[in-house]
């Protein structure tokens, strides 16, 4: 037993040491995730900005100027044209210059004026239904103000029914806050799957594997030997992404770092459990990096990160359940914004260390018997 | 554009050329390299590993640009329109790159299609072609499927599809069988012979070249020699002795004993005997009392050999390396004449192709072994199973007593390996990379630093203990990856292809080792297709195609394949009427051709 | 002419030249082609893999808000409120359930049986009959995109009830100004319109990629080029026959998503065909050619195949504008992007499909990517030169 752990702990630093004596390995661990972190912290955002806008104003009053001013005012929407004839609509919507073409109709004024409530006509460029649904949902927000100004400056009485909204765990309702957390687990399982699986296949190219093979190691020793250091690694690559999100986009940490990490660790077991899967069935490096990239890519798009899960056919949602980046993610998110407990999490818990003992098997069990 | 016969096809003058690959140090491949070759003859580019042969052929083909110096083929410049060259010449690397999804006529079709061969020039050449090579039977197998010496004779008809300039072929006959290689030598011969074609080859076989009319001898990028085989031979006259060693030893001891005399240039075991070229200053072979100087039992002059005056060059460059015997640090306690290896039925199948076909040996503790044979004719299987590298699919397979298959643990602890190629961690320094191993194999704290000290004292890696393995000069990886091997004491040592590419002096510094280790009661089991150091072995056993075809020891083995036109047969001839033998009795052995 | 009297330059010299090219372009193209076909490897990344993605991604992503679960926390048992929980119930966007306590209506957001709370408080129809009720809408911001949007649903669920109420003289005032829009090119507001689109263009992304680090690292690999270039062949004629059989691969496997996209996932096809092709032509020889330079200036496959990955995978997924709309990141951002090969057929595909021909879209995008498929063209010729090291 003791001989076992001496063992591993032996290769572990012999991992690690060949991992950090060369200067260029070392910075590539820990650049890409930080400034991917920082890249996609920035561009991952649902939220819009920057609208731009065209009006055709065709009542040209006091009442339709104030409404515009209110939009204008808000510093997401940027006036890019005024225009005169609907034939011109079109253009510019389908040249993308704008993204809203707002419509007054001549009666605006006097519709207002006498009660009846006047319409603000808006056509969306509808080519990212998402994006068009987002921006005409801040024309709302900003009629809805102006509304209420209307009232208050007419003296009238206020809507019949009014809505107060509250958002829980992300009051601005700001999408960067539900991916940076995200963001933790998708950047530490690339790297983290991609390197295990072809440590593995890089040792087996080089021909010192077979020299590893020889020593009294048992496949099993070697297994952890090689994922322990991957998953040293994965936490440091982890924690930098933590520490963009908290320090550099000020994304306020609700939960306890202790349950944070803890998942991080499940995670990260069954992510190095699949990298070292993967190196078992792969001949060579090329392999290697073929299947965690095809792996890879859809545990990303397939994690929730930046669709709902909900949203999938069932037969997907159980595909899933074989993800470790969704748990990771579901785990990122409700303890970083939710600030929940272990006892919550263990639905995603459990899973993952099943994950991480299947794999981690099966990989053992392959290196045992298939060693050609 | 035809010159006089008289003048040279390809000349270099000063040609200079350097390597930086990654962190290891930068290697001079050439070092003022000067020759000139002639035409309508065969050029041997002869040297080891390392010597530059390859940067040199890859500058004439246009592959390669030199740091300094000039090389002017067929009158061109090789470095200022490579393309011109290309046009005239045909060149065959180390590795031909055959494509292996074609078949054989549509990889010869596609040379012939590069090269603008019409249809024709090509009705005209392939028959011959395919007659000179033996392909026509396997015109439409894929070249996946050939065994090695048919890929490389494929690789040759590829370069032929017009008759070019001038022929480049660089080591042809590397990692082919003995047959094979006879072969290949004839159809190049017959090019040059009959069709007046210029071949420039290189090779690291020296019995190559006194085959060929011209030699140009390379060492670490240096020309040493250039001239008539017979020349370089005739270095040596005179100073060639076959000796049999004193009563009371082995004709290996006493050749490793002889290597440290200073009036002795060379020595090898032949045959029972050892083949001694004296220096210059232990004065001539036909001299009687040169035998008893040396302590032989009894003596006789015989002709120098290429090898011979080839030695005598490089002693003359190189200092005498006193390879420091290695000195086991506690004894091995065992008795000899247990058997260290027992195989039995072992049988290894992949999928419907059985590449180790009922094998059986078994070798005694203290001996050395070798286990002979082509590629592809199992050894390396047969190894990789006795290593525990590979599991066997049938047979018995003990090593020192331990069952390989089963406790397969038990059976690694007793046995050290060195593979091939250098196989233990580049960026890790030499005191890593032996720590780590020795904790790889239990030794701690004390016994681990004491075993470490041991390995780089015995070794003599002190001086480079903290640099990075990658850049330790050639021989040194070699030797780091033994003394890795033997820190924990094995009973038994495998050693896979240990000296293939090493120029001669390593390797004879390579075999004083090994025997020391045998004298010393490790066993040593070595796989070589070098069949001349077969005679460093106690006993052997050669494969093909999956089978022994004959096991014992190597003066036996020769013995029993004189015939009356041969009645003094080498090993490498030995091997070629053993195998000829197998496979006209077709016992098991598959037909000739088949893939290995 | 026969300027210097060399006996190259005559006109049936370059002639025979040309000819020569020729056959030997073919030859590699033939070579490159049986092989392709041999190793079914090629045939399953460039055909079978696209296909699976699509179909994959297609029916995984998704950002429809549709059958959200709601809890409605009724406090209140008039009949007004009763109207207003029916008209929430009606609506095809919810899937409401009632829950009499906040308590109750928290465990339910709290558990993630619900994505929302609706609180119609115990005194709503007094305040309603006053002409100043107020209802609380909790939403839970772990997905605050879709949160966003339900937050419109409600709030449109709401409104048309209030308005049905004005209409039936119950109400006070409408309000002042009501806003009604339209979604262009989107009527059916289905998010596969614009994400499968989108998931084409990552995908071939990968392909392309992945087919030349095939092409090139097979090559050196197996140390056929070397043998390959001492023969008349040129360097650029060896790039053709190499991309040429894969370029043709990857435009049927361009060829399946298409179909794919408009017959299972009824992406609607409002441009014509052969400006779909053309610009798809376009992005594959970029992609093509990005593997290329890549895997031909860093002979280590290692180190060749990760610089594909980083550079065109996640880039493509999070900043060719598919997903996340360009407009609204940071300058610095929004440079990279304009290095982006992704970014401009993105906007062809959601375009083409989407809009029709609209060419004051198409040009530009095309032009880019014309030119950034000449550069790479060259850049992979000066990176494949004739020499081993």
């Amino acid at each position: 037993m003791l001989d076992a752990l001496l063992r591993i702990i032996a290769l572990t630093r012999k991992e690690l040491l060949a991992v950090l004596k060369d200067r260029r390995a070392r910075m590539s661990l820990l650049i890409p995730p930080i400034v991917q972190g920082l890249v996609f912290g920035y561009a991952a955002t649902y939220d819009l900005n920057h609208v731009p806008y065209a009006v055709l104003d065709q009542s040209r009053t006091v009442a339709s100027r104030q409404l515009l001013a209110a939009l204008d005012g808000s510093g997401v929407f940027e006036r890019i044209a005024d225009i005169e004839r609907t034939e011109d609509i079109r253009e510019l919507i389908d040249s993308r210059k704008a993204l809203l073409v707002l419509q007054i109709a001549q009666d605006f004024e006097r519709r207002l004026a006498s009660g009846q409530g006047a319409t603000l006509q808006v056509i969306a460029d509808g080519r990212n239904s998402n994006t068009a649904a987002t921006a005409s949902g801040y024309v709302n927000s900003a009629v809805a103000a102006f509304n209420a100004r209307w009232r208050l400056d007419h003296a009238l009485a206020g809507p019949v029914v009014h809505i107060t909204n509250r958002a829980w765990f992300n009051p601005n309702l700001e999408t960067r806050w539900n991916m940076l957390p995200g963001m933790i687990g998708t950047l530490t399982l690339i790297q983290t799957m991609m390197l295990t699986a072809m440590s593995v296949a890089r040792e087996r190219e080089q021909g010192t594997f077979d020299q590893l093979l020889v020593t009294p190691f048992r496949p099993y020793e070697i297994m952890a030997g090689k994922a322990l250091p991957s998953m040293l690694v994965g936490l440091v690559q982890a924690t930098g992404v933590l520490l963009v999100a908290q320090l550099w986009f000020r994304i306020p940490f609700e939960g306890s770092l202790f349950t944070l990490y803890a998942g991080l660790l499940f995670f990260l077991l069954a992510a190095v459990g699949m990298g070292l899967l993967l190196s078992s069935i792969a001949a060579t490096m090329q392999q290697a990096m073929l299947y965690s990239l095809l792996l890879i890519m859809p545990f990303s798009l397939l994690s929730g990160l930046t669709t709902p899960l909900s949203n999938m056919p069932g037969i997907l949602q159980y595909f899933t359940a074989l993800n470790p980046l969704r748990y990771a993610i579901d785990i990122a998110r409700r303890v970083y914004l939710e600030g929940v407990g272990l006892s919550v999490v263990t639905g995603d818990l459990w899973p993952l260390a099943l994950i991480a003992a299947v794999t981690l098997t099966a990989a053992s069990w392959m290196f045992t018997n298939r060693m050609q | 554009m035809s010159a006089q016969t008289g003048e040279p096809i390809l000349v270099t003058q000063e040609l200079c050329r350097q390597f930086v690959r990654g962190d290891e140090r930068p290697v001079k491949a050439l070092d003022g390299i000067s020759i000139q070759v002639r035409r309508h003859a065969l050029t041997a580019l002869v040297g080891p590993d390392g010597a530059g042969k390859t940067t040199l052929l890859r500058i004439a083909a246009g592959l390669l640009l030199p740091d300094s110096g000039r090389i002017h083929v067929l009158g061109l410049d090789a470095a200022k329109e490579p393309q011109r060259i290309q046009d005239r010449i045909s060149y065959m690397p180390q590795r031909f790159g055959l494509y292996e999804d074609l078949t054989v006529s549509e990889n010869v079709d596609l040379y012939a299609d590069l090269h603008g061969v019409s249809p024709a020039q090509r009705a005209e050449r392939y028959p011959r072609l395919m007659e000179m090579t033996a392909l026509e039977p396997f015109r439409d197998r894929l070249a996946g499927r050939l065994s090695g010496g048919m890929k490389q004779k494929l690789g040759l008809a590829c370069t032929l599809v017009r008759s070019p300039e001038l022929l480049l072929l660089d080591e042809p006959t590397v990692g082919v069988d003995p047959l094979s290689r006879k072969e290949l030598w004839a159809i190049v011969r017959t090019l040059v012979d009959e069709q007046g074609l210029t071949v420039l080859l290189s090779t690291s076989y020296l019995d190559e070249a006194e085959h060929c009319g011209q030699v140009i001898v390379l060492h670490h990028g240096r020309v040493l020699a250039q001239g008539e085989p017979a020349g370089i031979s005739a270095i040596a006259s005179d100073r060639v002795l076959l000796a049999s060693p004193p009563a009371d030893r082995s004709a290996r001891a006493w050749q490793a004993q002889l290597l440290d005399n200073p009036g002795v240039v060379d020595a090898v075991p032949d045959g029972g005997r050892v083949r001694i070229v004296l220096s210059e200053k232990a004065g001539l072979a036909h001299d009687p009392t040169r035998g008893a100087a040396l302590g032989a039992a009894s003596t006789t002059p015989t002709p120098a050999r290429f090898e011979d005056g080839f030695m005598v060059l490089l002693r003359r460059q190189a200092e005498h390396e006193r390879a420091a015997r290695i000195a086991l640090q506690r004894p091995l306690q065992t008795r000899a004449g247990d058997t260290a290896v027992h195989v039995r039925d072992l049988v290894r199948r992949f999928g419907a192709f059985t590449a180790v076909n009922h094998v059986n040996f078994e070798v005694r503790r203290g001996e050395l072994f070798g286990l002979l044979g082509p590629n592809g004719a199992g050894k390396t299987t047969t190894f990789r199973m006795l290593c525990g590298l590979l599991p066997a699919s049938g047979g018995e397979l003990r090593i020192a007593g331990a069952d390989v298959r089963q406790s397969r643990a038990e059976a690694r602890a007793r046995l050290g390996y060195v593979a091939q190629k250098f196989s233990l961690y580049g960026p890790l320094s030499v005191v890593e990379n032996l720590e780590f191993f020795a904790s790889a194999y239990g030794l701690r704290g004390a016994q681990k630093r004491g075993r470490v000290q041991w390995a780089m004292s015995q070794f003599e890696l002190e001086a480079h203990a903290r640099e990075p393995s990658t850049q330790l000069p050639g021989g040194y990886k070699q030797r780091l990856a033994m003394a890795a091997a033997l820190l924990h004491e094995p009973e038994i040592l495998f050693l896979d292809e240990p000296t293939s590419g090493a120029d001669p002096l390593a390797r004879r510094a390579f075999w004083r080792r090994i025997t020391a280790l045998a004298e010393q009661g490790v066993t040593v089991i070595v796989t070589t297709h070098f069949m001349q150091e077969a005679e460093y072995c106690d006993r052997i056993a050669i494969m093909d195609a999956g089978q022994i075809l004959a096991q014992g020891a190597p003066g036996d083995i020769r013995r029993a394949a004189a015939t009356s036109d041969q009645p003094e047969p080498t090993m490498e001839d030995a091997f070629i009427r053993v195998v000829e033998q197998a496979r006209a009795r077709g016992t098991g052995a598959q037909q000739a051709g088949e893939a290995a | 002419m026969n300027p210097s009297g060399d006996p190259r330059h005559t006109d049936t010299a370059r002639l025979t030249r040309l000819r020569a090219k020729a056959t030997r372009v073919r030859a590699l193209i033939v070579k490159e082609t049986r092989q392709i076909v041999r190793d079914p490897s090629s045939v399953a990344i460039g055909i079978i893999l696209p296909v699976i993605l699509i179909l994959l991604f297609g029916f995984g992503l998704s950002l429809d808000v549709k059958n959200v679960p709601l809890a409605v926390d009724l406090e209140d048992s008039s009949f007004e409120a009763g109207e207003l929980l029916a008209s929430l119930q009606l609506s095809p966007y919810f899937h409401t359930r009632v829950t009499r306590s906040m308590p109750a209506a928290e465990e339910l957001m709290l558990t993630g049986r619900a994505d929302g709370i609706v609180r119609i408080p115990g005194d709503f129809a007094r305040q309603f009959n006053a002409g100043n009720a107020a209802i609380e809408l909790v939403m839970h911001g772990g997905d605050a995109n879709r949160a966003r949007i339900i937050q419109g649903y409600v709030a449109g669920a709401v409104g048309a009830w209030a308005a049905r109420q004005a209409a039936e003289g119950r109400a006070m005032t409408a309000d002042p100004v009501s806003v009604q829009t339209r979604l262009w090119f989107n009527d059916a507001n289905d998010s596969h319109y614009f994400l499968v689109p989108g998931l084409i263009v990552l995908v071939m992304t990968l392909i392309g990629g992945l087919l030349t680090a095939m092409v090139m690292a097979r090559e050196w690999e197996r140390g056929t080029l070397e043998s390959l270039f001492v023969t008349p062949v040129r360097s650029d004629e060896i790039l053709l026959g190499k991309t040429l059989p894969y370029f043709l691969l990857g435009m049927i496997g361009l060829v399946l998503c298409v179909l794919s996209a408009k017959f299972l996932f009824h992406v609607p096809l409002r441009g014509t065909l052969p400006v779909l092709l053309a610009a798809s032509t376009l992005y594959v020889l970029v992609a093509l050619g990005i593997g290329l330079v890549i895997s031909s200036a860093v002979k280590n496959q290692l180190v060749a195949s990760q610089l594909v990955m980083l550079v065109t995978f996640m880039p493509a997924f999070m900043l060719s504008g598919f997903l996340f709309d360009l407009r609204s990141m940071p300058m610095a951002i929004r440079l990279i992007t304009f290095g982006l090969p992704a970014r401009y057929y993105v906007a062809l595909l959601q375009t083409v499909f989407l809009a029709g021909d609209v060419w004051r879209v198409i040009i530009p995008n095309a032009a880019v990517l014309g030119v950034m498929a000449a550069l790479l063209a060259l850049g992979s010729r000066a990176a494949s030169r004739k020499r081993l090291l």
